[in-house]
């Protein structure tokens, strides 16, 4: 059932809220594909997952677009990974979403009745 | 470590991606896998098991889909999008790349629209360089601005002969300029003339210049071939000495060949050939180019008794000289003026009486810039040609207005093309970019072929202003100014159909923009309005350009059937010139009269007689004169003619009351006239004048004289077809005071123009062969006269055509795509029963409010322009409402034909079709 619900969402989350949610991912550091989405996928209780398919054209896009940058980085005795930064106007668009994120939230919330846990 | 890269790589080829980029994004991919892997198995899972799930939960198709598009974007320039990405310069060469792949995908599109462009950017270069090389371009000499004119200020109501087409001075008063004149390093006299090279028998008349020494010197012009004239080839008594050529003439008549110290004829005298100028140097006459230089001083060997040196009455020359350094033409001017009362009162006019002699002497002379030499094609064209430059720029903006519309067309079919873009993250400003990229690719390509388009059609319209007996030159190699002018309407144009629909394409969100579908973007009524604002500007454009070709063009047909008081049709024009004859002056009138009545009996010949003054050829000479019984200050000026019995009748002039100069009328009986009609309004008052007499004032070498009027005829025109009918005097050549040397016969055939030439020259050449004949047929002398008219009619007409084709294209364009866009409303009302003649309406009302609005503000627009055209035009007024009127119908009435065509459509449309229609 959980997982069933995760995967409608998933769609969803693209068009909506899956660039706010990797953005956030490497607000504090730069961080691999594969940590980015364990990291959902643990923050979230599981609900939201990313697979292969799902992020890395994402991460692409959000890089084009000059939000997030890529870099190659070798660490002694381990394979070569790809670590990706926010930056500045990623910082601002992250800030701008993350505005819009609460106010779309509330909004629901009040519409729907839902209370405040 | 398992081999995941290998699987990954297998699976993204189908990609075809870039081998760098296959290669980056499997080793990422791959080592996602590795790590879903290793979490697999550290949760408990078989490593065999755990490979399989990572490589299931995999889904290959979904990651291919979005990266395709991604992926395949990301080599197209244009999605690279991010500014904060690469180059400037390098994006803009990938813009202009992409716009060229983009003109190639749509060659019909291209081809229109720099089609369009190239007329319209053609036709605007062409009048440019026109304007430029008549106004602008400074002579082809050293430091032309360092030239001045030296002349008289205010000449107003100088008296005697003038004989040259920039007749400023007399000889003697350049012999004392030359003389006191302080502001100039170096200073010369020049006159144009006509020269017959022929050795006898019929003229071939070429353009000469009288030059004073220092002519070549002071503008410094050097020999291409031989010398050129010095102070000392201009001496008083210098007879023939020397003629030099221009480069034009001498390859033109000598085909280059070594020709110095060949001997050539000039009005009968050999002259030895000494030079030949460069070929940049075309003369001091603008629109003109000279052929042959002679020096002043062989004035009294060409014009023998005629010769102007020592008559203080004979205007023909123009004086020119350069600055010295740190002189300007005001200090030049002042110095001049200091020096004017001594000059005038050195050479005064004593024969035209004491009041003429005293308003001589209050002339004064002063200096002109002359860098850009003297012009009578400027005085003549330059109104024309600045309407014409204004007319042209109409055009081009009914073009743009015409490629915006095609522009916003396409921007709303390319709207889902732009919104993918705006959602993959182009920039908007990098978007605008590349669609203006495109408009300046069409912008530029216009403008290149339009420049090459108007050095064809340079040369055809000066061709169109050019006779044989006054052929046009001008030098039209484009300059910076012309090359400036086209860029900068190529920059201009660029813009004006490009930005507007460029800003459009690329406002829209993309989720809207997706959203929209097939639709596109500019579909909207607002978007459609921007469409609308265009047809009507370019209907208010094109109904300005049709009044002034309508006007024009009236203006022309005016003047051709303007009643010039005789009929030119059929008559042969011959000027002869006796001047070998050396006939003593008590011989020469008796000696004409017996060439004509020879000519006369010619087969064929109607009716020929003699005239001083042909009219409307630009020849004219008036007297102050007086009614018997009047006071000598109650004079006025009267034009005359002086013309041999039978002149009105072979002109066909009706003779109103009185009789026609006949035998009695001889040198010695006594002197009379014949007068026209406004001059019996004007001096007479309306009483009948035969049997009245006037007075004719003191001229030269002649007394105060009365003449008697025997007879009246019907007004002819004198100077000018568009002038006002005036006074004139016809006095029996018999009765001429000096008889000359030379005549003018009007002959009247029914044959051939070609065999009367033919039959005259026999005629003339049995009397003596020695006498030099000039022919030219009076109707298309007069139709020459009206050049410039023609010139306005036919190019007015041309661009109001084409202007009112744009303009209609234009309208039918939007018209139909409205239809387009309304064909689903229209199928709702017709299936809730609106009739076809109810929707033709509807779709018709709205064009013609279009239509109306359009209409509106083009003859407000041409009320308001047409005053500037107002000197141009004859016999019309600017805000003629005939023309007003006829215009507006008649682009009503184009336009209607063009928006029925859509409407007609829309009315045939199956309900059921339109209703589906999406």
């Amino acid at each position: 059932m959980r997982y069933i619900a995760a995967r409608k969402l998933d769609r969803e989350l693209k068009k909506g809220s899956a660039e706010l949610l990797i953005l956030s991912m490497v607000e504090d550091r730069p961080r691999h594909g594969y940590e980015i989405g364990k990291l959902i996928e643990t923050r979230s209780g599981g609900i939201l997952r990313f697979n292969v398919a799902s992020l890395y054209p994402l991460l692409y896009r959000l890089e084009d677009r000059g939000w997030i940058a890529g870099r190659w980085v070798e660490k002694a005795g381990q394979r070569r990974r790809r670590y990706y930064r926010l930056t500045a106007e990623g910082k601002k668009a992250l800030q701008s979403q993350r505005g819009t994120w609460v106010a779309f939230a509330a909004a629901i919330s009040r519409i729907a009745g839902v209370e405040h846990a | 470590m398992l081999e995941w890269k290998g699987e990954v790589r297998q699976r993204l080829a189908t990609l075809k991606l870039d081998p760098m980029r296959e290669n980056e994004l499997a080793e990422e991919i791959a080592q996602h896998l590795q790590d879903r892997y290793n979490e697999l198995v550290a949760g408990g899972a078989e490593p065999e098991q755990a490979q399989r799930t990572a490589l299931e939960e995999w889904s290959t198709r979904e990651l291919m889909q979005a990266l395709r598009e991604r992926e395949s974007e990301y080599r197209e320039p244009i999605a690279a999008g991010a500014t904060t990405h690469g180059h400037l310069l390098a994006d803009l060469w990938q813009d202009i790349l992409y716009g060229v792949r983009v003109l190639r995908w749509n060659p019909g599109f291209a081809a229109i629209a720099i089609l369009s462009l190239t007329l319209g950017i053609g036709a605007n270069t062409t009048i440019f360089q026109l304007l430029d090389s008549i106004r602008l371009t400074a002579l082809p000499i050293k430091h032309p601005e360092e030239l001045a004119e030296v002349r008289i200020i205010q000449p107003n109501g100088r008296t005697g002969d003038f004989t040259t087409s920039h007749p400023m001075l007399t000889n003697p008063q350049w012999e004392q300029i030359r003389a006191q004149q302080q502001g100039f390093s170096g200073i010369f006299a020049w006159a144009q003339d006509r020269f017959n090279t022929a050795p006898s028998g019929e003229t071939h008349n070429v353009d000469g210049l009288y030059v004073s020494g220092d002519f070549f010197r002071v503008l410094g012009v050097r020999p291409e071939l031989g010398r050129l004239f010095t102070a000392e080839d201009d001496q008083r008594g210098c007879g023939s000495s020397g003629v030099v050529l221009s480069n034009a003439f001498w390859q033109r008549e000598y085909g280059g060949a070594s020709v110095i110290g060949r001997k050539m004829t000039i009005e009968h005298h050999p002259f030895e050939i000494i030079g030949v100028t460069p070929a940049n140097f075309y003369g001091l006459e603008v629109g003109k180019q000279f052929d042959l230089a002679i020096p002043i001083c062989a004035d009294p060997l060409i014009r023998g008794e005629y010769a102007r040196l020592d008559v203080p009455h004979e205007w023909w020359l123009s004086v020119m000289g350069r600055l010295k350094p740190g002189w300007t033409i005001e200090r030049a001017t002042a110095q001049l003026a200091a020096a004017s009362p001594g000059i005038f009162e050195a050479t005064r006019i004593t024969a035209f009486g004491a009041e003429e002699e005293k308003h001589y002497l209050t002339y004064h002379l002063g200096a002109l810039p002359a860098g850009t030499g003297v012009s009578d094609m400027r005085k003549d064209y330059e109104t024309p040609l600045d309407l014409l430059l204004a007319i042209a720029g109409f055009v081009l903006l009914i073009a743009c207005a015409n490629l915006a519309s095609l522009m916003l067309a396409r921007a709303s079919s390319r709207s889902r093309e732009i919104a993918i873009r705006l959602a993959l993250g182009a920039s908007r400003g990098r978007l605008i970019r590349q669609l203006m990229a495109e408009s300046f690719l069409v912008a530029a390509t216009g403008a290149g072929l339009g420049l090459l388009l108007s050095r064809v059609l340079g040369g055809f319209l000066v061709s169109l202003i050019s006779t044989e007996r006054n052929r046009a030159f001008l030098d039209l190699a484009p300059d910076w100014r012309v090359l400036g002018f086209t860029l900068g309407l190529a920059v201009l144009t660029c813009f004006l159909f490009g930005l507007a629909p460029a800003l459009r394409a690329t406002r829209t969100g993309p989720s809207e923009a997706l959203k929209a579908g097939v639709r596109g973007n500019t579909a909207g009524r607002e978007r459609f309005g921007l469409r609308r604002a265009l047809v009507t500007v370019q209907v208010a454009l094109s109904l300005v350009l049709m009044v002034g070709a309508l006007l024009f063009s009236r203006t022309l047909g005016k003047l051709l059937s303007v009643d010039p008081g005789f009929r030119p049709n059929g008559i042969l024009i011959t000027d002869l010139d006796l001047t070998q004859l050396k006939l003593a002056p008590d011989r020469r009138q008796p000696y004409k009269h017996e060439l004509l009545e020879r000519v006369r009996t010619l087969p064929g010949v109607d009716d020929a007689a003699a005239t001083g003054i042909v009219p409307l050829s630009g020849n004219s000479s008036n007297s102050d004169i007086w009614m018997d019984g009047q006071d000598s200050r109650q004079k006025k000026t009267v034009d005359r003619s002086w013309i041999s019995p039978d002149y009105f009748k072979t002109m066909e002039t009706p003779l109103v009351a009185g009789r026609d100069f006949d035998g009695r009328d001889t040198a010695s009986s006594p002197k009379v006239a014949i007068v026209n009609e406004t001059f019996v309004r004007v001096m007479t008052k309306g009483a009948n004048p035969i049997g009245m007499s006037f007075h004719s004032p003191v001229a030269p070498n002649r007394p105060e004289f009365t003449v008697q009027v025997v007879g009246l005829v019907k007004d002819m025109k004198y100077h000018d077809l568009r002038d006002e009918n005036i006074p004139i005097a016809y006095i029996p050549v018999a009765q001429a005071e000096n008889p000359d040397e030379f005549d003018t016969f009007m002959i009247r055939s029914r044959a051939p123009v070609g065999d009367t030439i033919a039959a005259v020259k026999r005629r003339v050449a049995e009397a003596n062969p020695e006498i030099s004949l000039t022919f030219h047929v009076f109707e298309s002398d007069i139709r020459n006269g009206l050049l410039r008219e023609r010139l306005m009619a036919t190019l007015s007409g041309f661009f109001g055509l084409l202007a009112t084709v744009l303009a209609v294209i234009g309208l039918y364009g939007v018209m139909s795509y409205m239809v387009q866009r309304r064909t689903n409303e229209v199928g709702i009302r017709m299936a809730l029963g609106a009739g076809r003649l109810r929707i033709l309406g509807m779709i018709l009302f709205e064009a013609l409010v279009l239509l109306a609005i359009g209409i509106g503000v083009g003859l407000a627009l041409s009320v308001a322009l047409g005053k500037t055209a107002s000197s141009l035009l004859f016999g019309v007024k600017p805000a003629d409402p005939v023309t007003l009127g006829l215009a507006a119908g008649l682009l009503a009435l184009v336009a209607a034909a063009a928006c029925y065509v859509p409407a007609r459509r829309a009315s045939k449309f199956d309900p059921m079709t339109a209703l589906r229609y999406e």
